[in-house]
């Protein structure tokens, strides 16, 4: 044990740290690394995108709102809660749309069927490249990779009409017996 | 057929009358191997037997027997868990009748009856439950946890504890963990080697399987209990949390799920399937165990003796596919959240403003901070974006630090400018 501390002075001889005060709450890593990638999301947000915090202390509770210009989804206003737990970056965060929308990727419960948030979350990836991802998918929904089944099958046989049922969908309208929220004109 | 004598209880006996003769021995003489500064004798077994340790989670029965039959006579043991009927294969410390009861408490009692002159304490509850002086008592620090979480936390904490004027603040970390045929050990220098957060990035996350899969064609029975978990749960009974350790709704769970199953033509949904993929249950193989706990005691016994060079850092065992082990040094990182930079403690009149602060934090030749953002625990002081939170931040700056944080909280301040968050220990000084 004393060779440890031998070595340990040996390795910070240089170090000035001071004694200790009391000891009281620490910032976690978890805070550290959401407090940096928010702050990298400065050339992100831009005009389609900002955040808002219902309680501005929490940092890890925020809501994202999408209002992109231009695709099919143009003109709405998509909102994203995120939820994320201290065990962040090494689980993904939460991410729902609180919002019932017409979208193959998600569905009416707001769950998001998005590659990083699940199977491919890394803990080298950060909050842009999951708010990137959300971006796209009002950009290039994808028939592919369906979590609504009946948007899916829509987009993938006809692309016109359903258009036609994303923007009825928008103005709070009903699209095969369902019933959309109203999401744009906010 | 080799015949193995049962151990009768005369012999038991004997065995309690033992002298360790071989671990004496082992202390006693300097080895090839053995540290030239090292002085063996008397000395050294002292102060192996007054070592303070703590040991905790599943791999616990393994690590606490291994202390105790190691020479360390003052174990501490914490666990949170209850014993369950499925512990009983491998968890050799428990028995039917223990059931229910705190694992803690039951292997601490064990243990102690069983080897002589050694003192167990348990504690039934959370790592999470102590503060540093808790832990500051102990020589070291012995982990078998079973989340990267709790891993997370100890590690941290200990982290924070150094203190270059005091050495015995230093509590070197133990690291074992198991996942079927697969483990790892690791020594842990706090502030001295790599941590467990600069290693985060190796830990291979938790298989998930493409939500768009589970919602459309299920393949495996876990895709239908995944399903059920997720989706079925939340369009069903979203105002309530599941309680996986409740077993109407894992019953719940299990009958949906197999009513998925039946859908798509899929067999294999059981209960037990049902709670281990909910639960995120990891096979345990008790010899796995058994080699990464003795790996990790070896440690133990070989820092707190210093008979001989300890693990440096991180080694890795595969048993899954023959056998392999491999020894390796993984280097710290540079911009760790948590031990890339200590907290450093900076003098304030509580009287000055956040501005103020700020602006001092910009003229600090190791900061020079232009844009920063800074937070404690609990409040966001001032963030510089996104806007929103600028804007709810903004009335912060001219507040006296005295209203935003108390005498020595710590503040985390990260810059777009640095990869790598400061900290800093506020002291006011009027």
């Amino acid at each position: 044990m004393l060779k440890i501390w031998s070595m340990k002075q040996q390795q910070q001889k240089d170090a000035n740290a001071e004694g200790a005060g009391p000891k009281k709450k620490k910032v976690t890593a978890a805070q550290l690394r959401v407090q940096k990638d928010l702050a990298e999301l400065e050339g992100t947000l831009g005009r389609t995108m900002k955040t808002s915090f219902p309680n501005p202390d929490d940092i890890l509770n925020f809501t994202l709102t999408i209002e992109p210009d231009e695709g099919m989804y143009k003109g709405g206003s998509f909102h994203f809660n995120f939820a994320i737990n201290q065990n962040f970056p090494h689980d993904p965060p939460k991410v729902k749309c609180t919002q019932k929308i017409y979208h193959p990727n998600i569905d009416l419960e707001g769950n998001v069927c998005l590659n990083i948030l699940r199977e491919d979350w890394k803990p080298v990836l950060n909050l842009n490249a999951v708010i990137v991802g959300l971006q796209f998918l009002f950009l290039e929904p994808n028939a592919s990779d369906p979590l609504n089944k009946e948007a899916a099958e829509d987009l993938r046989s006809n692309r016109e009409g359903f258009k036609r049922n994303v923007r009825t969908s928008m103005s709070g309208g009903a699209v095969k017996h369902e019933n959309y929220e109203r999401v744009i004109g906010k | 057929m080799v015949k193995i004598p049962a151990c009768s209880k005369t012999m038991r006996q004997n065995i309690d009358k033992l002298p360790r003769t071989y671990l004496d021995n082992l202390l006693s003489k300097p080895g090839p191997a053995s540290d030239p500064d090292w002085v063996p004798g008397p000395e050294t077994i002292s102060a192996l037997e007054s070592s303070k340790v703590l040991g905790a989670g599943g791999l616990g029965c393994e690590i606490l027997k291994n202390l105790a039959l190691s020479g360390f006579k003052d174990i501490h043991v914490i666990d949170m868990d209850t014993i369950d009927v499925s512990n009983l294969n491998r968890q050799f410390l428990f028995r039917e009748a223990d059931v229910g009861k705190s694992k803690a408490e039951v292997a601490a009692a064990f243990v102690e009856k069983r080897v002589k002159g050694v003192k167990i304490t348990p504690y039934n509850g959370k790592i999470q439950d102590k503060d540093e002086d808790y832990y500051m008592q102990f020589k070291m620090v012995i982990c078998g946890l079973d989340s990267i979480e709790a891993r997370r936390w100890i590690n941290a904490t200990l982290v924070d504890m150094v203190d270059m004027e005091d050495p015995e603040s230093l509590k070197p970390l133990i690291d074992g963990g198991t996942e079927g045929f697969k483990g790892q050990a690791r020594v842990i220098l706090p502030t001295m080697n790599s941590c467990i957060e600069c290693q985060l990035d190796m830990h291979a996350p938790r298989a998930a399987v493409p939500l768009c899969t589970l919602a459309t064609i299920p393949r495996q029975p876990s895709h239908c209990i995944e399903w059920a978990h997720i989706i079925a749960w939340e369009e069903h009974r979203k105002d309530e949390v599941l309680d996986t350790d409740d077993p109407e709704h894992i019953t719940w769970l299990y009958q949906k799920a197999l009513a998925r199953a039946q859908d798509f033509n899929i067999p294999g949904v059981t209960y037990s399937l049902t709670q281990g993929v909910v639960k995120n249950i990891i096979p345990a193989i008790a010899s796995t165990n058994a080699i990464i706990a003795a790996a990790c005691c070896n440690e133990a016994f070989k820092i707190a003796t210093s008979c001989n060079p300890f693990l440096q850092n991180y080694m890795m065992y595969s048993g899954d596919e023959g056998v392999y082990t491999y020894t390796f040094d993984t280097e710290r990182k540079e911009d760790c959240p948590v031990c890339g930079n200590l907290a450093r403690n900076l003098t304030v009149n509580p009287n000055m403003t956040l501005q103020d602060l700020i602006d001092s934090l910009g003229e600090r030749a190791e900061a020079q901070l232009k844009k920063p953002t800074l937070r404690s625990e609990e409040r966001s002081l001032y963030s510089q974006f996104p806007q929103s939170l600028r804007e709810q931040t903004a009335p912060n700056l001219s507040k006296k630090l005295s209203e935003l944080v108390v005498d020595g909280e710590e503040i985390g301040v990260s810059d777009p400018a640095f990869t790598i968050a400061f900290k800093y220990k506020l002291i006011f000084v009027s």
